[in-house]
């Protein structure tokens, strides 16, 4: 007695989507962890200290995420509105947040209450960031202005009112204490230098700017703003370098990933797209559930985390090698019943003769209703499936058993319209269509008598015809070029070709040549 | 002409075993079954040959039990013979002559002497018309006997042997045929007629197919042609008959069977399911599915543990009590047409070519065995008629066996013909080919020839098809197209390539065209018309340079490729050519006026090696050359062309043919001999200490009958045992209360009659004589071993 033989699903060619290294890395995140936070994600920051907890700014709260936690380790909720752009200290020891009652406060990351309390915006404050010498702290508000604001004393420093539009981005550079950069609703970015009075740099992004980010070289600049992704190059006093335009909503966050070679941009398009920054070309693409409203990398590219507008924090983690082994094992030993353990961790020793068990082949749900020729119910089975080629496999066997007809007889309207919508979604897919013409005969045979009782059936079975004429309209556009290429390699080819293939081959070409005159007339 | 009358053409494996029905023996350890000529022993648990009961001159018709011995059987054949033979030693032990072509045989337990055959009526021994006659075996102590004696039981039966069936304790015989059901009573001697009415849409549709009786009740289970069983009762009276109809199959029922004990009934068909109906609970039934192929006969063993079912596939499968399938008696599966020609594996040397639906078997010319099936198509097979099926059509081995290509195909009415070319890498570890790569649709149109570079560098595949193309397919990192060649749009037919593989020729109708395979260019054209290209072969080894071609106009050519010019040519109408891979000489097979000649030649010396004119009826189409495990060393001129291979070939009727010289015969004979030990016997311990001394005590024995002479009573000290036990060091003899008995019996004077402690039939007898008489205690396992050793080599008791 042999062993039922499962429906054959042939692997086809996959079109366009090419196994490059940049995938292979991208992809091998665990799926992803999800947690609801108050209001939309606004900012999320990583400690540069070691377990790199990090911040996540949502609503009137600021939580601290450890690593793999899934609860706040910490909360900071001295807020008395929406809170900005938390933001940890280079050391990780003070975290820095702005606040829509256009406060400034200083956190100690492991105490409560704010340190410092900075007052003197006028509106909400959105960007907050430390110098690099970590003394000072720089602000933008909505008010119009930048300020630098000095911790030890809670002073305010200096104040820059170049904008003329909200201030929603800037960062500060982390090789010299005095640099940094803002980016405003003016459609400006501006580089400012606190020795100087005055900006020293403008550049126009022409839309009004969301995010900006420095290369860790700090010779070039990266902002975005409206669907445009900007890189300028500082060292040649801020001209810009590439435009990129990958996402087709405001792009909203930037990220850099650990290595540097690879750019990440979120959008609100709920794509968050990674460019190689050498050729600056899209290599991955992930996709989220809502708009992205802020983004982070953990150092190393452990984890990617992203915040939604719909208030759901996403977090990937990096697959280790060795905790999928760890898995595995976990699996393995797992104790279903006190049963099933006995004997399991038994190691055979050297001489032991082997008894194996005959393995209990799984079939799937239409190869157990083919093996029991429940036909019909194998066909409903694949239609319900996802993969068009499980389905048209499926009918393809019936086919070859010959029982395709009464597989696709005696459906009612609802089933016929389905088994319609698939045809209608795969019958010009060049992999199915010498199958599911013939399905498509044998449901015109069948059906022919009940046209004009149902109004949906009628509509699909429309729907239909007409794709079928537009694909074969659309062949014959095809070989008609095929026809004209033929032309052309025909007359390019070395003579001493021609006349090995005699006349015959000649004549076909001039036939061709003919009927290229009369479609170019 | 010259005579060769040492070599013959013999035929040579690959006979059908599901012609009849099977018999298991009543230890249920062999299984026979009639095979052509023959009747084969084969053991049911190690499926192997055991004996090959040879005699018979015709096809062996049918075996049946010896109801007086369970260690013989009859055979019937064609050849108008009945004989008794001892399966376990393959003796032949009678001849019964009857004169008429039997066609099958049926014995009674109440009959005693006295088998009931199939002939045809006798007054006209031409027409289609057979009746059941009873032949009394005359008791007589010759080896042939004439058995005249017969008497007809019934006029007009059906000559299967499945449409008549004995009744309970032999008192009457159902047969069937047509819509007619007929029971004769014996002790009677008054038949009953039942007839069927024809349906009245479908003709005679519900026509008998096959009989079988109830053995402990009156009950008749009649199987019917539109797959309806009919269960017969009350047939005693021509008016009160009843009948009960169940209904399962689909397709016909083709083989009924009742268990020994007449609880279950069994019943297959062409869906290939095993049916166990529970007798008086016919609702309940148990189902065998997925046995391979159309079930033909079915047998029980009678004490009810194994059955075994026949199918069309040439396959008898054991099985447990309806539940497990334990064994798989398999010969050569020979479908209507071998599409993918004969081939030799250049590992296992194995003939491969297509068997089942969709698989490809190796069977070992050697051992005439099947080796394995290899599933290429890996679809469910669905037994039912009328549907197209996935067929293997065309298969090639690379040189030294590494890869498999292969070729299915499948043509459904109205829609486009699939095509899947499989490419198969050779598994060291399992020892098999495993699927590598599948091209689908590697062809628009059907593939007519496909074959591999046998130059060792390369891994190219060359597949030829209608569609007017010649693919090369290249062995890289993976599988690729590398050429795509035509010539002119005509479709080519063969392709060949050189025995180094730096040509390849392709025939495309009636021109050859000559290709390099290195640069892809078409080097020469060659043509002898009139007449389209049948096939193309290049010569080996010192003839490498010829080209041999064969067109339809009845032309044989010989092209010389160093010149590029036609060697010689001849009028034949060769319809095979076949190159030895061993040596240059090619073998061409020549229809002449309905009956095929053959000639063996080398292409450069015009005169041939070997020719036999006659050689079969009918068109040779496949042929090879198997190498030989061991050359030949003939040294007649004629015959050396046989020493290195073997030349097989397949003939209209599928019968697989080789040639066999004399030295070749003298050896298989001598081999035979020396397989004539008796295997039979289980090896335990106790066989390997003490089974070599019975035998030897047989051997006297068996002396002591056949001469009178040597008939005297042996001292004991002359007994090999004793002698054994006397020399031997004492730590490695079995212990004293087991030996003892021995040495009591060797002191008993020993009957020349059936000694006592060979006799199975007397194990009380055996306690006895086991118990050693110094302790009076019973030692159990070594009277456990001692018992079952002797009813394992029990002797026959004729």
């Amino acid at each position: 007695m042999a062993s039922f033989k499962p429906t054959k699903i042939p692997i086809y060619p996959k079109l366009g989507e090419k196994v490059t290294p940049d995938t292979l890395y991208w992809k091998n995140y665990k799926a992803p962890v999800q947690i609801k936070e108050f209001g939309a994600v606004t900012s999320i920051d990583f400690s540069p200290l070691a377990p790199h907890n990090y911040a996540v700014t949502a609503s009137t709260r600021i939580h601290i995420y450890g690593p793999f936690s899934q609860e706040p380790v910490k909360t900071f909720t001295r807020f008395k509105d929406t809170a900005y752009s938390g933001k940890f200290r280079s050391d990780g020891q003070l975290l820095v947040a702005g606040c829509e009652d256009s406060v400034v406060r200083l956190f100690d990351v492991s105490g409560k209450v704010a340190l410092r309390v900075f007052k003197g915006h006028t509106k909400g404050v959105h960007v907050t960031d430390f110098t690099s010498d970590c003394y000072h702290i720089l602000t933008g508000s909505d008010d119009y202005t930048c300020r630098l604001w000095d911790i030890p004393n809670s002073t305010e420093l200096t104040s820059y009112k170049e904008h003329t539009d909200y201030i929603r981005c800037g960062t500060t550079s982390k090789l010299n204490r005095d640099i940094f950069i803002t980016g405003s609703y003016d459609h400006t970015l501006r580089v400012f230098d606190a020795r100087v009075e005055k900006s020293v740099m403008t550049m126009d992004h022409s839309q009004p700017v969301e995010s900006v980010l420095l290369y860790p070289s700090e010779g070039l600049l990266v902002s975005s703003g409206g669907r445009y992704v900007k890189v300028w190059d500082l060292l040649k006093g801020g001209q810009p370098l590439v435009s990129l335009k990958n996402h087709h909503k405001t792009v909203t966050c930037l990220g850099l990933s650990s290595n540097g070679q690879r750019l990440l941009s979120a959008s609100l398009d709920r794509h968050v797209k990674i460019y190689n920054t050498t050729n600056y070309k899209v290599v991955h693409n992930f996709d989220y559930a809502a708009s992205i409203l802020s983004l982070a990398l953990a150092p190393d590219d452990e984890s990617i985390v992203v915040g939604m507008t719909n208030g759901v924090l996403s977090i990937k983690h990096r697959k280790s090698p060795e905790e999928k082994q760890e898995v595995a094992g976990k699996q393995r030993v797992r104790p279903v019943y006190r049963v099933f353990v006995k004997g399991r961790n038994y190691v055979p020793k050297k001489d032991d003769f082997f008894v194996s068990k005959p393995v209990k082949s799984h079939l799937a749900k239409y190869d157990k209703q083919l093996k029991r020729f429940n036909i019909s119910k194998a066909l409903d089975t694949a239609l319900e499936n996802r993969k068009p080629d499980i389905t048209v496999a499926v009918m393809k066997e019936l086919d070859r058993r010959g029982t395709l007809k009464n597989a696709l007889a005696g459906r009612d309207e609802q089933n016929l319209s389905q088994l319609l919508n698939f045809l209608i979604g795969n019958v010009v897919d060049p992999r199915f269509t010498p199958v599911l013409v013939t399905a498509t005969e044998m449901i015109l045979d069948i059906y022919q008598a009940v046209v004009g009782q149902s109004s949906v059936v009628d509509r699909q079975l429309v729907r239909l015809q007409e794709l079928v004429e537009r694909e074969i309209d659309y062949q014959q556009d095809l070989l008609e070029v095929l026809g004209m290429l033929d032309t052309l390699f025909a007359t390019s080819l070395p003579r001493k070709e021609v006349i090995l293939k005699t006349s015959c081959i000649l004549s076909i070409n001039l036939h061709l040549v003919r009927n290229s005159f009369i479609l170019y007339l | 002409m010259v005579a060769h009358a040492e070599i013959r053409v013999v035929h040579r494996g690959g006979s059908k075993i599901n012609f009849r029905e099977p018999v298991i023996t009543n230890d249920s350890r062999f299984l026979l079954c009639a095979s052509g000529e023959s009747v084969k022993v084969y053991s049911s648990s190690s499926e192997e040959c055991v004996h090959d009961l040879q005699g018979h001159t015709d096809l062996v018709s049918g075996i049946a039990r010896n109801p007086s011995n369970h260690l013989q059987v009859y055979s019937c054949s064609a050849d108008g013979t009945v004989r008794l033979w001892d399966f376990t030693d393959g003796i032949l032990i009678k001849t019964f002559i009857i004169g008429y072509p039997i066609y099958s045989i049926y014995v009674s337990e109440k009959h005693g002497g006295v088998v009931f055959v199939v002939v045809p009526m006798a007054n006209d021994k031409s027409s289609e018309l057979f009746q059941l006659v009873a032949v009394h075996l005359p008791r007589s102590g010759d080896q042939e006997v004439e058995a005249r004696e017969l008497s007809a039981v019934l006029c007009d039966v059906s000559p299967s042997p499945g449409a008549a069936s004995f009744g309970r304790e032999g008192e009457y015989v159902a047969a069937a045929k047509g819509l007619q059901l007929e029971v004769f009573f014996f002790k009677k001697q008054k038949p009953y007629r039942f007839f069927l009415k024809p349906g009245i849409k479908k003709g005679s549709k519900n026509a008998f197919t096959c009989v079988s009786c109830h053995p402990k009740e009156d009950c008749i289970a009649t199987g019917h042609a539109d797959g309806k069983i009919r269960l017969w009762r009350n047939f005693n009276q021509k008016k009160e008959y009843t009948y009960s109809t169940l209904h399962w199959h689909h397709g016909a029922v083709n083989t009924l069977q009742f268990t020994p004990e007449g609880t279950n009934l069994l019943s297959g068909g062409i869906e290939s399911v095993l049916v166990q109906w529970r007798y008086t609970q016919e609702n309940q039934k148990d189902f065998l599915p997925r046995l391979g192929a159309a079930i033909t006969h079915i047998a029980v063993s009678p004490d009810g543990s194994l059955f075994c079912t026949s199918h069309s596939d040439n396959k008898i499968t054991i099985i447990q009590s309806c539940v497990k399938v334990s064994a798989i008696i398999q010969g050569l599966v020979k479908s209507e047409g071998v599409r993918t020609d004969l081939m030799i594996d250049p590992r296992s040397k194995a003939l491969v070519l297509n068997g089942k639906p969709g698989h490809l078997q190796f069977y070992s010319l050697h051992r005439d065995k099947q080796l394995y099936n290899l599933d290429i198509v890996q679809q469910e097979y669905i037994n039912e008629e009328g549907l197209d099926q996935f067929e293997v059509v065309k298969a090639a081995f690379d040189a030294h066996g590494d890869w498999l290509a292969t070729v299915e195909e499948r043509r459904q009415k109205g829609s486009e013909l699939e095509i899947n070319l499989k490419l198969w890498a050779y598994d060291e570890q399992t020892q098999s080919f495993v699927l590598n790569t599948t091209v689908t649709a590697p062809h628009e149109d059907q593939i007519t020839a496909m074959c591999f570079s046998p130059s060792p560098e390369t891994t190219m595949l060359v597949t030829i098809s209608f569609d007017g193309h010649f693919k090369a397919w290249l062995l890289g990192a993976s599988w690729s197209c590398d050429f795509v060649g035509g010539y002119h749009l005509l479709k080519p037919g063969c392709c060949c390539f050189s025995a180094d593989g730096s040509l390849l020729a392709v025939g495309f109708q009636e021109v050859v065209t000559v290709w390099s395979p290195s640069s892809w260019e078409l080097l020469t054209t060659l043509s002898q018309p009139p007449g389209a290209i049948r096939d193309l072969c290049f010569g080996r080894l010192s003839c490498s340079k010829y080209l041999l071609g064969t067109s339809t106009k009845n032309q044989l050519c010989c092209w010389n490729i160093l010149t590029c010019s036609l060697e010689w040519s001849t009028p034949m109408d060769v319809s095979l050519l076949q190159a030895d891979p061993l040596s240059e000489n090619i073998a061409a097979f020549c229809s002449q006026s309905g009956c095929s000649d053959l000639f063996v030649f080398k292409p450069g010396e015009p005169r041939p090696l070997y020719s036999q004119r006659a050689l079969c009826t009918g068109k040779v189409q496949h042929a090879i050359f198997a190498p030989r495990d061991q050359m030949l060393e003939s040294c007649e001129e004629h015959a050396q062309w046989l020493n290195r291979s073997q030349l097989y070939f397949l003939t209209q009727h599928m019968d697989l043919m080789t040639f066999s010289t004399k030295t070749e015969e003298d050896r298989l004979l001598a081999s035979s001999k020396r397989l004539m030990v008796d295997n039979s016997v289980a090896v335990t311990p106790f066989y390997l200490l003490l089974g070599k001394h019975r035998l030897q005590q047989q051997q006297q024995q068996q002396e002591a009958l056949t001469n009178p002479m040597a008939e005297r009573i042996q001292l004991p000290q002359g007994s090999i045992a004793i002698k054994e036990l006397l020399y031997t060091p004492a730590h490695v003899l079995p212990s004293a209360s087991f030996l003892c008995s021995m040495f009591v019996r060797s002191l008993l004077i020993s009957s020349s009659s059936a000694r006592p402690e060979f006799n199975p039939e007397h194990p009380v007898q055996e306690l006895e004589l086991c118990r050693p008489p110094h302790t009076g205690r019973v030692r159990i396992p070594i009277l456990v071993y001692y018992r079952l050793h002797t009813i394992y080599s029990s002797p026959h008791t004729i």
